[in-house]
């Protein structure tokens, strides 16, 4: 019920909401999780695998048992704690894991069966038959047990990455993070502050403590002005630190938009903040005691009442008890009285317990049960003089608090365990330039989280050598920390230690019995600490009994360590801007635009797209298309973009030096104006890539790759360049985006030519591998007479502005003359009619003698990739060799991928003689063709040999023979 | 005489405004990178002062101003954008002309830096990145050149192939920023 | 993960690309011999500790970058030009 004149809520902005479909006010400022038990809603949730009924447990991101489902359809976000999720108008949020209500639920007989469904149940029992795990216990388990469900459509919400850079970023604006951001934004440097919550001052905003004689909330809001107002701070509310990485970076979740109906802005933001020093200010947790029966709605930590009753002006019981081991519960009954509210005892588990203020206090006792089926009636508690029974509808407990070390970990840091305040502290220099400060360091109270938070401040800072002082601290409480462990209270039943997994007491004494004694056995045996709080509520209560079964101490047990993310973040925001188009980059040539136009499928040639084929008017299949553009390249002329290949500009002193150590054969020997084929191994020997390079000038050469080795050529060789050869004098440039370069092939390509070139051309001044300068319709361009067609064939190049100009005008005067363009299905027919080679080919395991270029291997020079070449195993009858295929029996057709068989054996792995790697129909010779290769395939030219492709059930007889089909004497491509 | 027609990269596709940005297309008349053969950089330098003015920048700065730059551009390269460069370079440098290899656009706004922040893995603060600073770095997937060029006004240039994912990336940024605004 | 680009300065991991040993910086004589060759191309330590590996800035400035780095502690001790060290490598030489 709502308490007033208590909280931090705008009282002045009503906004209403529905839960699981009914309608609930509240106000501005409020969470789901306030605004329902102002309400007096308590059962929030059902629990993991149990489906006990559950209200809330905390009050901020730690929370266990509220999780909520906020929005439908596209819109839904499972698993929001209704602690975290604010309210505004319209918001919709379910309840999850329930059927077929809430308050309802049949799973709950889960609970019933829970004598059987202990620690290793499942591994014990669903052993057998082998084949119901998929079938049958799988899906049966996945329904009972489980949190909220995906809606199973595409998520339409706009996500977003972004990057931050920073001297200093603080994590968590407590007092601690506050003083810190404070102290350096003062001194000058640059600061991010980041805080989870979307209202900045941490415990500030829920305490009743004055700062120098203000209220803490008031002070804590004076000091987030002040920063907001200085140009070298980013404040970052509702932005959750999730992980510490190398080198000073983090990643951060910010909830942009989760907290107001949707509009522009994107949900959330996926942030890498680079940080030059850290402070670790995120506070502390506080944490439940294991009694029995301690999870029914009602009870939670009395450090989550007092934010309910603090912050938001919500007393979560009519009748509250408190249960603790310390003197910090003992405010939640100071506060609840102050405000009017009724307390009906604290229960504290120590002799030495201060006395109530206008409260009674039952010193020695512990509570050892509870009862309330939806939501707590009553405890009864244990004292030396025997068991009572309170009649309550809310219990605040405490066993302490535990800092929240989890970033000190993500760096294999190992959290540190402090007998004086019973809790894991962070190991110092756990993550390189960060500092701890306040609460996650083990200092509870806010003076020295004041002092603290300043001192890491100006020490992060001296070593970034920015000299200030930590100046005056505000004036505020500085009680000490007192406090007897007490983790699990003993007694019969179920005490509950991991509320978001159902792990007990007793699942953790049965692992321990079951000598699953170290920490990291026990985890993975009960589950304990893997829910998506992971464990930060409960691993410390279930070691310290692990501890206790094993009649170890806590220090000796150890600690799971924490990963990142500290908490979850949604996919969608780590791959933010990389769905659809922002997967990767499109690279379009010149000619795209007209090609489209020309209704050419485009496909995917690495990130560049490129025409499949061009449709003619009554084409209805690819074939019909493809084998048209083939034989008109073979009959007249074809135009073809081939931009794509990479072009790199090599000149000074040393180039001719640097092909002839790159390439396996000679190019200080190429003439000047003339274009030579070369071959480029790794230096394991194995092929690297091909491609024609021309020489323009004396010391200018410019290389051809192919379009997919483009990069890989260029790392290549500015890796022998700046790595074997820096003395050399040579420079690499790409060229390849400079130039729109088209192939002009077919017997007609040099009339085509001829009428768009400013002088005509001829066979001699321009003989087959001929290159220089050409004037293109008074634009200066560059010719090359090369051919990957076979044809009489050139590419002309053009400065790319004017490409889509010169391909259309290409076009145009083809077409004149029975020509026109052709797309890659084209291009690739025609090159294995020729018996060229692709990356289909020389795929990384080819040599150069597999292929049959075994003599291009220079002799008279070193080559990268010569002397591994030379190696036993690399050549020789016993590898895989190039060979071309053609169908002989009565299944024509011939598959790329499919292996090859001698004729009688079984078409088994171990009987393979090789495999094909392209083929083709080809229009010409009216065959498939087939490139492949086959073991000493060059010696079996006319054998017959058998291909079966496994996948597509086709079986086929073929003709082995030399790979060149077509004009094996090249008298087209010179005359 | 047909006439070839000069297209540039980002026909069709800018300008483009949203939020406090705008992106407009720049064409510089020329682009040429040059890269100092060994032991001729100090001829290199001497020659780029008299023939364009401009001193040869050091790594990571940007020389000349709005209309003729000398940016550095990698290992050992400078690019001159703007001016055609002249023929007294040559023999001191590798030349190739980069014209139209080359989507060049220019962001400029108070939101410019926040938009950058979206796509841009370094660190392009004011304080840090200053006017005549440039770097080569990615934004996106692709590698990319920037430059400040003014306290709130950025030039990219990424691959002209590359030109409609430039636009779409920083268009998809833009809207992100400036919906944080309107909302 | 950030490395220090002698040229560029400190970057994020994303613009580098990985190779592998420095020692592919020390090419031997091809007639070295096949137990030298192996060691170039094929043989690596997996150490726990300090190692020197080779990157390229390919998203940056195009250095070839030597990284003496930690494999336990991830930490970057050195990072220095490959063109510095080969030339380093060729004074040395006999
Ligand atoms: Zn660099």
């Amino acid at each position: 019920m709502r308490v007033t004149g208590k909280g931090l809520i705008d009282r002045s902005t009503p906004v209403s909401f529905t839960f699981d479909g009914r309608r609930y006010d509240g106000f501005a400022g409020d969470s789901v999780a306030s605004a329902l038990l102002a309400n007096d809603v308590r059962l929030m949730a059902r629990s993991f695998k149990y489906h006990r009924p559950r209200g809330v447990m905390g009050a901020g991101s730690e929370e266990a048992n509220a999780l909520i489902t906020v929005g439908r359809g596209s819109e839904q976000d499972p698993n929001v704690r209704a602690t975290v999720q604010e309210v505004f108008q319209e918001l919709e949020v379910f309840s999850q894991n329930r059927f077929p209500s809430l308050e309802w639920d049949l799973l709950a007989l889960n609970d019933l069966a829970a004598p059987f469904l202990g620690a290793g149940f499942y591994y014990k029992t669903f052993m057998w038959p082998k084949s119901f795990w998929e079938r049958v216990y799988e899906p049966v388990i996945r329904r009972a047990a489980g949190l909220g469900a995906l809606s199973g459509q595409g998520n339409t919400d706009r996500y977003e990455k972004a990057f931050a850079f920073c001297d200093l970023l603080v994590i968590g604006a407590g007092p601690a993070g506050l003083s810190a951001a404070r102290a350096a934004a003062r001194a000058g440097a640059d600061v991010i502050l980041a805080d989870e919550d979307s209202l900045m001052g941490g415990r500030l905003n829920s305490e009743t403590h004055e700062i120098d004689g203000m209220p803490g909330a008031e002070w804590a809001a004076q000091a987030v002005a002040e920063l907001a107002q200085m140009d070298n701070v980013h404040l970052m509310p509702r932005t959750t630190v999730t992980g510490a990485y190398d080198q000073g970076t983090f990643g951060a979740l910010e909830r942009v938009a989760h907290h107001r109906p949707r509009g522009q802005a994107p949900r959330e933001c996926f942030w890498r903040i680079v940080a030059q020093r850290s402070v670790l200010a995120t506070g502390a947790i506080e944490r439940p005691v294991a009694f029995r029966n301690n999870d029914r709605p009602g009870i939670m930590t009395a450090g989550a009442v007092r934010s309910y009753l603090n912050r938001y002006g919500v007393a979560p019981g009519r009748a509250t008890t408190i249960f603790a081991n310390n003197d910090d519960a003992h405010r939640t009954a100071r506060d609840l009285v102050e405000a009017g509210m009724h307390v009906a005892a604290v229960i504290d588990s120590r002799l030495e317990a201060p006395d109530g203020q206008g409260y009674p206090v039952i010193k020695g006792a512990q509570v050892c049960d509870t009862a309330g089926r939806k939501g707590l009636e009553s405890v009864t508690y244990r004292a030396t003089s025997g068991e009572e029974k309170i009649k309550t509808d809310c219990l605040a407990m405490s066993g302490g608090w535990n800092p929240s070390v989890h970033l000190s970990c993500h760096m294999n840091g190992r959290p540190v365990w402090d007998e004086a305040v019973q809790a894991f502290l962070p190991a110092p220099g756990a993550v390189p330039g960060m500092r701890m400060a306040g609460a996650c360091n083990g200092v509870f109270s806010t003076h020295g989280a004041f002092v603290q938070g300043a001192e890491a401040a100006v020490a992060a800072l001296s070593d970034l050598g920015i000299t200030t002082e930590v100046g005056e601290t505000p004036e505020a409480e500085d009680a000490p920390y007192r406090l007897q462990p007490l983790w699990a209270v003993p007694g019969k039943g179920r005490a509950w230690l991991d509320f978001q997994n159902d792990v007990t007491v007793k699942d953790v004494t049965l692992a321990a019995t079951e000598n699953f004694r170290s920490v990291e056995h026990m985890k993975r045996y009960t589950t304990q600490g893997m829910a998506p709080d992971q464990g930060r509520n409960s691993n410390v209560a279930a070691l310290a009994v692990l501890a206790d079964a094993t009649g170890r101490g806590i220090a000796e047990t150890g600690t799971t360590t924490f990963r990142p993310p500290f908490s979850p973040v949604p996919v969608a925001a780590m791959g933010a801007g990389a769905q659809g188009r922002g997967f990767a980059p499109e690279r379009f040539t010149t000619s795209h635009k007209a090609s489209v136009e020309r209704g050419a499928p485009m496909i995917e040639a690495g990130l560049w797209y490129r025409p499949s084929y061009f449709p003619a008017p009554g084409e209805t299949s690819w074939r019909q298309s493809c084998d048209r553009e083939v034989n008109m390249v073979r009959s007249a002329v074809g135009v073809c973009d081939v931009s794509t290949l990479g072009k790199i500009d090599i000149q000074g002193e040393d180039a001719p030096a640097f092909l002839d150590l790159v390439y396996t054969n000679m190019f200080s020997t190429l003439k000047v104006g003339r274009t030579r084929y070369g071959l480029m191994l790794r230096e394991d020997g194995h092929v690297m890539d091909d491609g024609t390079t021309a020489r323009l000038g004396q010391t200018h050469y410019v290389m051809t790759t192919t379009t997919a080795a483009a990069g890989p050529v260029m790392r290549h060789l500015e890796y022998v360049h700046q790595c074997l050869r820096s003395e050399w004098d040579v420079r690499l440039a790409s060229v390849t985006e400079q130039w729109a370069q088209f192939a002009v092939a077919g017997p007609k390509s040099r009339e085509l030519l001829n009428s768009i070139l400013d002088e005509t051309i001829d066979g001699e001044r321009w003989p087959f591998m001929a290159c220089g300068a050409v004037r293109v319709q008074g634009v200066e361009g560059r010719l090359f007479r090369i051919s990957f067609s076979g044809e009489h064939a050139y590419e002309v190049a053009v400065p790319a502005r004017y490409g889509d100009s010169l391909f259309r005008l290409l076009l145009a005067r083809a077409g004149a003359l029975g020509g026109g363009p052709y797309g890659m299905e084209a291009l690739n027919v025609l090159r294995i009619e020729k018996g060229f080679i692709t990356h289909s080919e020389i795929h990384g395991r080819v040599t150069a003698d597999d292929i049959g270029m075994g003599r291009m291997v220079s002799a008279k020079k070193d080559c990268i990739g010569k002397t591994m070449s030379e190696r036993p195993g690399l050549s020789g009858p016993e590898r895989e060799q190039l060979v071309g295929l053609k169908p002989v029996g009565t299944v024509r057709q011939l598959t790329a991928g499919a292996h090859l068989f001698n004729a009688g054996d079984p078409a088994e792995r171990a009987y393979g003689q090789g495999y094909v790697t392209s083929v083709g129909f080809s229009p010409t010779l009216e065959s498939y063709l087939a490139l492949a290769f086959l073991k000493n395939g060059r010696a079996r030219h006319g054998e017959e040999i058998r291909m079966v492709d496994q996948l597509r059930g086709i079986t086929a007889r073929c003709e082995v023979c030399h790979p060149v089909f077509h004009d094996p004497e090249g008298e087209k491509t010179r005359g | 005489m047909a006439e070839l027609i000069a297209k540039t990269p980002c026909a069709g596709l800018l300008p483009l405004e949203g939020g406090a940005v705008a992106v407009t297309e720049v064409v510089p008349e020329a682009m040429t990178l040059m890269a100092p053969f060994n032991g001729r950089e100090a001829a290199f330098s001497d020659a780029l002062k008299d023939a364009h003015g401009m001193a040869t920048p050091a790594p990571k700065r940007a020389t000349g101003r709005e209309g003729a730059r000398a940016v550095w551009f990698g290992r050992g390269q400078v690019m001159l954008i703007g001016a055609r460069a002249q023929t007294a370079l040559a023999g001191h440098a590798a030349q190739t002309d980069q014209s139209d290899a080359w989507a060049a656009v220019r962001i400029a706004g108070d939101d410019a830096e926040a938009v950058l922040a979206r796509l841009v893995p370094m660190d392009l603060r004011q304080r840090v990145f200053k006017r005549g600073h440039t770097a080569r770095t990615l934004l996106g997937h692709m590698t990319t050149s920037i430059t400040r060029v003014g306290d709130d006004a950025f030039m990219i240039l990424v691959f002209r192939s590359m030109a409609e994912t430039l636009v779409h990336e920083l268009q998809t940024a833009m809207k992100g920023v400036a919906g944080r605004r309107g909302a | 993960m950030r490395i220090t680009c002698p040229i560029c300065g400190e970057r994020d991991r994303r613009e580098f690309y990985y190779v592998g040993d420095a020692v592919l910086l020390e090419r031997p004589d091809p007639e070295a011999g096949e137990a030298a060759w192996d060691d170039y191309l094929h043989n690596r330590d997996n150490p726990a500790g300090d190692t020197r590996d080779l990157w390229s800035h390919e998203g940056g400035c195009g250095a070839w970058v030597v990284v003496t780095r930690n494999t336990v502690t991830h930490e970057v001790l050195a990072t220095e030009l490959a063109s510095d060290v080969a030339a380093d490598l060729r004074e040395a030489r006999p």
